[in-house]
């Protein structure tokens, strides 16, 4: 089964369909005025942002409201807002290269995110039409700053299991919180807190709370490891009174609000690390190019070569995904005529749940890569604050935390996909059957006359190892899968990794069939292909060996060997070639 | 007040300049407006915002001039036209005729131009086409300000300022410091995608050959030399200072 150009693709269909490479959004279909709204976020970051950094960072809330509020002048908030409400209703391609340009001014960028997020986006989706007349126009232009209050300190991964609750006035007005949110990021100044409770100690729903409401206060400021340029506190909510019309969406239904922002949340994680790892590429590129030791540039050693061609390669990989899940997300919702009608949105979006859990997963990892690679370049200056290497370093861990922690991530992978097929959405099961027949014949060889044949055919034999060890872990464990965490971890891993690969690969295609120079992505592509299915046949070993033993085992690992042959490329000289050119460049390249 | 606008496409100033085979290689290059001339489309701008008015965007260059075109529209500008033929591209010289030609048939009370492009910095076309078009020119300015018909403008005479006036119609060039110019908004990048942008061919503008036939030739084209090491003197004071003046005559001879 192929998907062809135009044609929609269904979340998780990735694994077990070969998708054409025209039927994938990449960076080089950006239109002109995808160009021109990611130049206008660069210019004001690096007019207004980067400028005021040391006065961000320590925690200047007058002066960060001020830049939100100018950021809302140039329409940087209003991406994501129907145009109904003063928003602009543009695509998620432009909201999302808004997100990775932000990045490039620090931890201002979890300002905004949170504000043009998780913030604004319950009220987008889920708003009755008086709340959204009442909020949304405030929001899209920074007159009002919003805020997303889910975590509390005794439920942080188990969100659902929330202690704060909603009562009912007497008179049937008011709902009446009580409770207390953690973490919540822009609660410093925020005027507006989307709050989930349970009503009755059970509803679990979602509240719009505004600050001026009477019992709502915060606590003192957390002092954070990173991104120190945004503010973190406990939203500390006593008998506040929330006029009932203030209930977001209907009473017990929050966990589907909770659960869509988390999937919009997941996708702009992904994306502002992508603006991430290119700030940190032109940092380090930057820093070797200067620096000397042993009479010459560091630039020129072959070790930090290869280093700076890791860095291209794997932000090349999470930018090709990043963009690639976004235009599928765009195609969806191409469909839907009225785009005030939130809840068919986030449903549309709901469809790539999955792609949100690969690439935030993804994402997070390989910025936490690439900074800490940025550091190493720097030798002690990377240690020293006086570089933004050290900042980086710090303000990237945390992506592997919120936003559900990683390893939620890597354990919902699994959990959706075996739904889907459950649920008859994907023939998933079919597919791991139809595989046992192929497995006994021949399995089919590499067109090595094609452009990266060799890599798709990886990319094949990599989706037919995880339908086979994917199949072999249902069959054995049936229901209790779901205690198997590291084989569920191990799966993830082997998802995200196809996911990553192919749109890696599809995107060098891609640039290739338009008759541009494909010439670095697709070394990019040979390299990363073949470290990447090294890795995913590491677990699946793993997995087969966690499962069975003796000749079981043996017979399966056999069958694991047919899967997996590959034939290396000299990656030494690869990178060094990729490395030569974006250091000459003296920045991310693609 | 009808504000016409000189926009020239330029490398962007961060951008390494290379040559190849005698050209300026373009190859991946990201090009932006000359920035002087949006000192001058911000400056347009403000006048049609204070004033009312209209202000088009004119442009000699390739079709990838239309971005630029673009980005002034979104920060503003109403209508742009667009010289793309490749007849019409040429020297200085042909540069204002074919400027001339467009902005004659037009009704105009100012034009706005940079003080000069990044890329040729010769500073002439502007004053070229002041000269086609027979009205006053003021260049290189800092402060502008408009009464009726009077204009004054301070100019940026070689670090000291100026105080010129001019009546209306003429022509200034923008000089850094004018203003700051804005960002395109989101909307404004929006309703640029829809305003006009009219395309002129050597036909439309009937111009004779003699008009289109540069006055310049370029016979060569090559980057400046690199910086060699500097050289530190050493010994005595007297020694230096007779090392100096020798090297100062002889070596590189800056003095005769
Ligand atoms: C700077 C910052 C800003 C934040 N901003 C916001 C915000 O604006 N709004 C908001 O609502 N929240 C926010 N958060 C909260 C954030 O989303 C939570 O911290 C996160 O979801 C993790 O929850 P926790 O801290 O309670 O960790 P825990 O849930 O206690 O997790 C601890 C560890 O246990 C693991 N773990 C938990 N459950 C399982 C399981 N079932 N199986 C295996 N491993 C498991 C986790 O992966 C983790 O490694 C923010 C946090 C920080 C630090």
């Amino acid at each position: 089964m192929a998907t062809e150009a135009g044609q929609l693709a269904k979340g998780g269909a990735f694994l077990i369909e070969t998708t054409s490479e025209q039927n994938v959004f990449t960076p080089e279909d950006f239109t002109q005025e995808h160009l021109m709204i990611a130049d206008t976020t660069r210019a004001f970051v690096e007019g207004e942002v980067i400028p005021n950094a040391e006065r961000l960072e320590h925690q200047d809330w007058d002066l960060t409201v001020q830049l939100l509020r100018k950021a809302g002048e140039l329409g940087l908030l209003a991406a994501d807002v129907p145009e109904a409400y003063e928003g602009l209703g543009a695509d998620k391609v432009t909201s999302a290269l808004i997100t990775e340009n932000i990045t490039r001014g620090g931890s201002f960028a979890l300002s905004h995110g949170a504000h043009v997020g998780i913030g604004s986006l319950p009220i987008v989706f889920f708003g009755n039409e008086q709340q959204k007349q009442k909020y949304l126009p405030k929001l899209a232009t920074g007159e009002w700053i919003a805020a997303y209050a889910l975590t509390e300190p005794g439920s942080g991964s188990d969100a659902l299991g929330a202690k704060t609750t909603a009562k009912l006035s007497a008179d049937g007005k008011f709902y009446v919180l009580n409770g207390t949110k953690q973490f919540i990021t822009n609660s410093a100044f925020a005027d507006l807190f989307v709050v989930y409770a349970k009503i009755d100690g059970e509803k679990f729903s979602a509240f719009i709370v505004e600050r001026g409401y009477e019992g709502v206060s915060t606590g003192p400021e957390e002092k954070k490891m990173g991104i120190k340029a945004s503010s973190t506190r406990q939203l500390i909510l006593e008998d506040v009174h929330v006029p009932v019309e203030n209930l977001l969406g209907e009473p017990g239904r929050g966990h589907v609000i909770a659960f869509n922002i988390l999937n919009i949340g997941r996708y702009k994680l992904a994306v502002g690390c992508v603006g991430g790892m290119k700030a940190a590429i032109e940092a380090a590129v930057s820093y070797a190019k200067t620096r000397k030791q042993f009479q010459t540039e560091i630039a020129n050693f072959p070790l930090i070569q290869q280093k700076i061609a890791d860095m291209n390669i794997r932000a090349f990989v999470t930018e090709s995904m990043c963009y690639r899940s976004t235009g599928e997300i765009d195609k969806q919702l191409h469909g839907i005529d009225d785009h005030t009608d939130g809840q068919t949105v986030a449903k549309a979006i709901a469809e790539y749940a999955l792609e949100c859990s690969v690439q935030k997963v993804y994402a997070s990892e390989a910025l936490d890569f690439v900074v800490d690679e940025t550091v190493q370049i720097h030798g002690g200056m990377g240690f020293i604050q006086e570089y933004p290497a050290e900042r980086m370093y710090r303000d990237s861990r945390i992506n592997r935390i919120f936003e559900g922690t990683n390893e939620i991530n890597r354990l919902l992978i699994p959990d959706m996909l075996l739904r889907k097929a459950m649920k008859g959405e994907l023939p998933l099961l079919q597919a791991a059957q139809g595989l046992q027949q192929e497995l006994m014949g021949m399995l089919p060889q590499p067109d090595t006359a094609e452009l990266l044949g060799e890599e798709t055919h990886l990319l094949e034999m990599a989706k037919k190892t995880f339908l086979f060890v994917g199949g072999t872990a249902v069959q054995k464990y049936m229901q209790s899968l779901k205690d198997e965490q590291e084989i569920l971890a191990d799966l993830a891993d082997i998802v995200i990794e196809i996911y990553a690969l192919e749109s890696a690969l599809l995107r060098a295609k891609k640039t290739a069939a338009r008759g541009k120079s494909a010439d670095l992505q697709v070394a990019m592509v040979q390299v990363y292909a073949r470290e990447a299915f090294a890795r995913i046949e590491a677990k699946a070993r793993n997995i087969l060996a966690a499962m069975e033993e003796g000749d079981v085992l043996r017979t399966q690992l056999a069958i694991l060997r047919k899967l997996t042959k590959f034939q290396p490329v000299n990656a030494k000289v690869q990178k060094r070639a990729i490395a030569r050119e974006v250091i000459e460049a003296g920045k991310y390249l693609a | 007040m009808n504000i016409i606008v000189l926009l020239k496409q330029t490398f962007d100033t961060e951008e390494r300049i290379s040559v190849e085979n005698g050209k300026v290689k373009e190859d991946g290059v990201r090009f932006v407006i000359n920035p002087y001339d949006e000192y001058a489309v911000e400056e347009a701008i403000r006048l049609k915002e204070a004033n009312d008015g209209t202000v088009t965007v004119v442009s000699i260059g390739p079709s990838r001039t239309e971005e630029a075109i673009r980005t002034a529209l979104a920060m503003g500008a109403d209508e742009a036209v667009l010289a793309d033929d490749p007849a019409l591209f040429g020297d200085e010289f042909t540069a204002a005729k074919v400027l001339a030609a467009i902005i004659r048939p037009r009704a105009y009370d100012l034009i706005i131009g940079g003080n000069q492009a990044v890329d040729d910095g010769s500073g002439q076309v502007a004053v070229r086409l002041a000269e086609e078009l027979g009205i006053p020119h003021i260049s290189t300015v800092t402060k502008l300000t408009l009464e009726g018909n009077q204009l004054t403008a301070h100019r940026d005479a070689e670090g000291d300022v100026e105080v010129v006036t001019a009546t209306l119609p003429a022509l200034v060039t923008a000089q850094q410091g004018l203003n700051e110019p804005r960002y395109p908004s989101l909307i404004g990048i929006r309703k640029a995608s829809k305003k006009p942008l009219t395309h002129v061919t050597a036909a439309d503008l009937g111009l004779s050959s003699e008009d289109l036939e540069p006055r310049t030739e370029v016979t060569e084209v090559f980057l400046p030399k690199p910086k060699e090491a500097g050289r530190i003197l050493s010994g005595d004071l007297s020694e230096q200072v007779k090392e100096l003046v020798q090297s100062l005559r002889s070596v590189d001879k800056v003095v005769g």
